[in-house]
């Protein structure tokens, strides 16, 4: 935990300070956000019933035919120990109607497809309760491109966008999240038996030991593998964090005139809030 | 030598709203109205306490002349109570100065334009503001005071140009964003660096330290608070907390000036001149940047 352990108390502090914050600054009182049983829209959603109340907190459940029946009753499980109502949302019909217009047979497509048939919901849900989307995708994920563009990736504001996986464990232990979704091997579950460690190749706790020093301590490779990292498995996460970058940005834009948006108009998202 | 009697300055650890001066002085003629009730004749605001912090373009649009009707009003704010505010000042030749403004009996007093301009990181002030070029100590109705925003204290020859001047009091207005949260330890990584040296300032140069640190969030990067006032022994003796707006009141006292000089008289002590004279060798030498 070098370099990984937080003042957890002051972490959830802050944290819950910035979604009222930034909330209430937009002129909400509410946030709407997907439950998905797992640990990062469990501590996201903590966050906001701390933040805002627990009335205030919109949480979808958005059930494919093929999730895991066990999500659900996780999803169950948190909103439960939350005081929230969750309100569950089957996604088969529309995702199966795009898997056929598109003719869609490829186990990551259907798995971005119905991400993003997620997010369709979650913003219509933003609209009709004016509410803002809450983000869930953690810092290690945001790094490492593990994410769905206009997807998980796409919210109003994210508590969880600067804490490593292994962060998010501790703070969800902080608030006392239900043992079950803390105990469970995290998983996107966007198709049978996924297991998110399986697919990436590594454990988090290895990457988010690696990670902390590669970004936060800007640390060389020379140095990472002088203490201990394996070469190949350094190289080939810098070159993750590489690759993602255009996923964590806005399109860009030519610049024509004077002055262009993402160059040279500059000013923040805040701007008069 | 006549004694000064003890008096009570407010630390308005405030939360601007960005690029909005009207909302902003309208924080500002609350916080003096309830300051005022309280009895305190002095109220510090943060660091562009007028605009808020990471303007970038804002800059040019929310910066004030000395002889705007903001810059008026807070003048006619300040009867009965000092007040030394942050904003951006324009000046005549279209510069743009981070600069800390004390008002005082109804009328501006002293502007410091800030000398160090952080421009690495996250921090970005170079590509906007232009550095100001002076540590000026002014009098005022309770003591000589040297004023510093933010990045200025982190170089220590900036307390030291106002120990020079025999300061008694610093005031130090900031926007500083917290930065790492280590297990020890009950504020930011850059919350801890940050009382170290407001304490080892008021050690070092036995003077009175009020700190006020603006909250609130600009886009995801959030202002510590930790207002407080460090009294000459290096004692912190009154400390606002590091998420709400609020007013701390501080009694600063010159009775505790004279108490840690007569301890330990580092300013009789001190001299300046073998620094002086290194400065010279140096600069003849061309090895002074």
């Amino acid at each position: 935990m070098k370099f990984l352990s937080l003042n957890r108390a002051l972490a959830t502090d802050f944290l819950v300070d910035f979604v009222r914050a930034e909330v209430r600054k937009f002129g909400f009182e509410k946030v709407v956000l997907g439950l998905s049983g797992g640990i990062d829209s469990a501590l996201s959603a903590a966050f906001a019933v701390r933040a805002l109340g627990a009335s205030q907190v919109l949480a979808y459940a958005l059930p494919h035919a093929a999730s895991a029946p066990s999500s659900l009753e996780d999803a169950r499980a948190v909103a439960s120990a939350l005081g929230i109502e969750l309100q569950v949302i089957d996604i088969t019909a529309a995702v199966e109607a795009l898997r056929a217009s598109l003719a869609c047979d490829d186990a990551r497509g259907l798995g971005n497809i119905k991400a993003r048939v997620r997010m369709i919901c979650l913003y219509e849900r933003s609209r009709s309760e004016r509410a803002l989307v809450l983000g869930t995708s953690n810092k290690t994920e945001l790094l490492l491109g593990y994410g769905t563009q206009h997807a998980d990736m796409a919210s109003g504001l994210n508590p969880l966008g600067d804490l490593y996986k292994t962060q998010v464990f501790a703070l969800a232990e902080h608030v006392g999240l239900p043992r079950v979704v803390i105990d469970k091997a995290p998983s996107a579950d966007l198709w049978v038996g996924q297991r998110d460690e399986d697919e990436l190749g590594f454990s988090y706790s290895d990457v988010d030991r690696l990670l902390v020093r590669m970004i936060d301590r800007r640390e060389s490779d020379e140095d990472l593998v002088d203490d201990g990292f394996a070469l190949d498995f350094v190289e080939s996460i810098r070159s993750k964090v590489r690759n993602a970058q255009y996923k964590r940005q806005a399109p860009i834009i030519a610049k024509v005139g004077l002055r262009t948006i993402g160059i040279d108009f500059l000013y923040q998202r805040d701007w008069g809030r | 030598m006549s004694a000064r009697r003890p008096f009570t300055a407010c630390l308005a650890q405030t939360s601007p709203r960005l690029g909005d001066v009207a909302h902003n002085l309208e924080q500002h003629r609350e916080a003096i109205e309830r300051a005022r009730s309280e009895e305190a004749q002095l109220i510090v605001f943060p660091e562009l306490a007028l605009t808020g912090y990471r303007l970038r373009d804002l800059t040019f649009e929310v910066a004030l002349g000395r002889r705007s009707a903001v810059v008026d009003e807070l003048a006619a704010l300040s009867k009965g109570i000092d007040v030394l505010t942050g904003f951006v000042e324009e000046s005549d030749d279209h510069r743009f100065y981070n600069v800390a403004a004390y008002f005082s009996a109804g009328r501006l007093l002293h502007v410091h334009r800030k000398v160090y301009l952080p421009t690495y990181g996250l921090f970005e002030e170079g590509r906007f503001f232009a550095e100001g070029t002076r540590f000026d100590a002014f009098e005022t109705g309770f003591g000589r005071v040297g004023v510093l925003v933010c990045e200025d204290v982190w170089h220590l020859s900036a307390a030291y140009a106002y120990f020079l001047q025999d300061v008694d009091w610093l005031y130090v207005i900031s926007s500083g964003p917290g930065r790492g949260l280590p297990e020890a330890g009950k504020e930011p990584s850059s919350g801890k660096a940050w009382n170290s040296v407001l304490v080892a300032c008021a050690s070092f140069f036995q003077v009175g330290v009020i700190f006020v640190n603006r909250v609130g969030w600009e886009d995801g990067v959030k202002f510590w608070g930790g207002s407080k006032y460090v009294d000459p022994s290096g004692e912190v003796r009154s400390e606002a907390g590091q998420v709400e707006a609020e007013l701390v009141y501080a009694e600063l006292d010159a009775r505790d000036l004279r108490l840690s000089r007569i301890h330990t008289p580092l300013r009789r002590d001190e001299r300046p001149s073998i620094l002086a004279q290194l400065i010279a060798r140096l600069t003849d030498e061309g090895s002074l940047l």
